[in-house]
């Protein structure tokens, strides 16, 4: 029983470190030739174009329903005007990049480690290496760049769409005047809030690819192995996305925030 | 200048995770411009020994020489000019899904040589003729039937004319029609272009098609010739693996006189058994 536990923590260490590796290798091979802008523009275009629609509507409804919610609770204390703010804020903070990397995780993440995982599979990997192409700076240092640019780029996005998502709540339901709500909502927002609602985006799109590609690459077992690592890789990214969500509150309200 | 393509010192390896030695102290020479023919049944090792020519993973001990220069501990940087001089077939193929069959077997040349597209085209079509695939320039491997994806592999490994050709299991699970045109191929590449040729095979039909085939070009017409007298045949050496250990390392007549119980019920096209060596 020890002997399994231990071997549990051996299994989960070598992992972390194999992970670490990864990210770290990625990283080193941007600041060498050859690079590859061609694979990072469309990784750029399917992370970002290809999530326009599921992001859009995530952020859209989300705006909606927190209008809906909240106007409720504000009514009781006669604050109904400062819907736009709950909205903004609550978006731009956390529901916007949280909500946002969820989403493109499911999408994105499980996509890579699929496509990974069977190049691995089919010896794709392989061959590539043995052409001597270096698979990470080929497949995962593109994606890696991607992510990091386009789920901020969506989140973005998505705290925009939520916004008009619940002014339009506010304005047809709630019958708010359209400058009380705007003036609410823009008032609202300082930089620390902007400072969160980007910094966040940039770590998640990070995890997303990382954990995406991490799996894809260490599939083994076949055509099955190919399906575990798919849903291991939205498992852990999304785990990973709530923790380091909260950690980075923590962190960002107790140094950023006067 | 090194007169062996190959050398395998006391080879050890384990596949991670795994007690039982998938090599278990192998050593054997491949010499330059000869054929090497490696055969067993599966799990014996076969495929793991062109992995570590490759040097896509490390041996636990022993030390591999290709081309003179020992890569047994070579970092991945450090073995990319090794791999210029090896192409390599994978046992399905392995093309790239995404990218089209011209540019699956120009991969090498566009990522490494920069060529421009009109030497591109000229390289990449002269390599689609040798295996007579021309007019599938511009199709998607997905199109394409298992035979056709083998001899494109052939093509993509000698696109960079090297001087080291690995084939895995080229002719699994094709019928014997297809299976015979790759060993044509093989033949071609090892007389036309001189290529030192590592073959691993289950398949002793096919393998000694390769070892007892010459080919030669008369009139701009490949004429392919066998030589039936298998006491004449020299410079293709045969190795045997069992459970990971050479039981035999010869030439083909002397396979044939091998009373190795695992060989001779190989040679009968028995099914294998272990050896107990104590």
């Amino acid at each position: 029983m020890a002997n399994a536990g231990s071997n549990w923590v051996k299994e989960r260490l070598a992992a972390l470190q194999a992970f670490s590796k990864l990210s770290f290798d990625a990283f080193a091979s941007l600041f060498s030739k050859p690079r590859y802008w061609r694979e990072t523009l469309e990784q750029m275009d399917s992370i970002g174009v290809g999530s326009l629609t599921i992001v859009t509507l995530t952020g859209l409804f989300t705006g909606m329903v927190l209008t809906v919610q909240s106007s409720a609770t504000l009514d009781a204390f006669g604050a109904r005007p400062y819907v736009g703010r709950m909205v903004s804020l609550s978006m731009l903070r956390e529901l916007g990049p949280v909500l946002t990397a969820l989403m493109v995780s499911g999408r994105v993440g499980a996509g890579m480690a699929a496509e990974l995982g069977s190049m691995v599979v089919t010896q794709q990997i392989d061959a590539l290496r043995s052409l001597g192409t270096d698979p990470i700076r080929k497949l995962v240092a593109p994606r890696m760049i991607a992510g990091v640019i386009m789920v901020p780029v969506l989140t973005v996005l998505s705290n925009a769409v939520g916004m008009v998502g619940g002014y339009l709540v506010a304005r047809f339901t709630l019958r708010l005047a359209t400058s009380l709500y705007w003036h609410s909502a823009l008032d609202a927002m300082k930089l620390p809030d902007l400072f969160m609602g980007l910094v966040k985006p940039l770590v998640f799109g990070y995890i997303i690819v990382a954990v995406g590609c991490y799996q894809g690459l260490t599939t083994t077992g076949g055509t099955r192995g190919v399906g575990e690592s798919t849903t291991q890789s939205v498992v852990v990214a999304s785990v990973l996305i709530l923790v380091t969500d909260y950690f980075l509150n923590v962190l960002i309200l107790k140094f950023v925030y006067p | 200048m090194p007169t062996r393509a190959i050398s395998f010192r006391n080879v050890f390896y384990a596949y991670p995770g795994n007690e039982d030695y998938t090599l278990n102290d192998v050593s054997f020479d491949v010499a330059l411009g000869s054929t090497a023919v490696i055969i067993g049944g599966s799990g014996s090792g076969k495929s793991t020994i062109l992995k570590l020519v490759l040097g896509l993973i490390k041996p636990e001990s022993g030390i591999i020489e290709v081309g003179g220069v020992d890569i047994s501990r070579l970092r991945e940087s450090a073995l990319m000019p090794v791999r210029a001089g090896i192409g390599m077939v994978f046992q399905e193929g392995a093309l790239f899904d995404s990218l089209s069959v011209a540019e699956n077997v120009g991969f090498r040349l566009r990522e490494h040589d920069k060529l421009d597209d009109e030497e591109f085209e000229k390289s990449v079509r002269r390599m689609l003729g040798f295996v007579e695939l021309g007019e599938f320039y511009d199709r998607a491997p997905s199109d394409l039937s298992g035979g056709q994806r083998r001899r494109v592999s052939v093509a993509r490994a000698m696109a960079h004319s090297p001087g080291l050709i690995l084939y895995d299991e080229p002719t699994t699970g094709l019928d014997p029609i297809t299976g015979s045109t790759i060993c044509d191929l093989i033949v071609k590449l090892r007389d036309l272009e001189g290529v030192t040729s590592v073959l691993v095979t289950h398949q002793l039909r096919d393998a000694f098609q390769v070892v007892q085939s010459f080919v030669m070009r008369k009139n701009g017409e490949f004429i392919y010739n066998r030589i039936e007298d298998v006491e004449l045949l020299v410079g293709s050496d045969f190795i045997v693996l069992n459970e990971g250990r050479i039981v035999f390392s010869g030439l083909q007549r002397e396979l044939f006189r091998s009373d190795e119980p695992y060989i001779r019920k190989f040679l009968d096209g028995q099914k294998p058994v272990s050896v107990n060596r104590d």
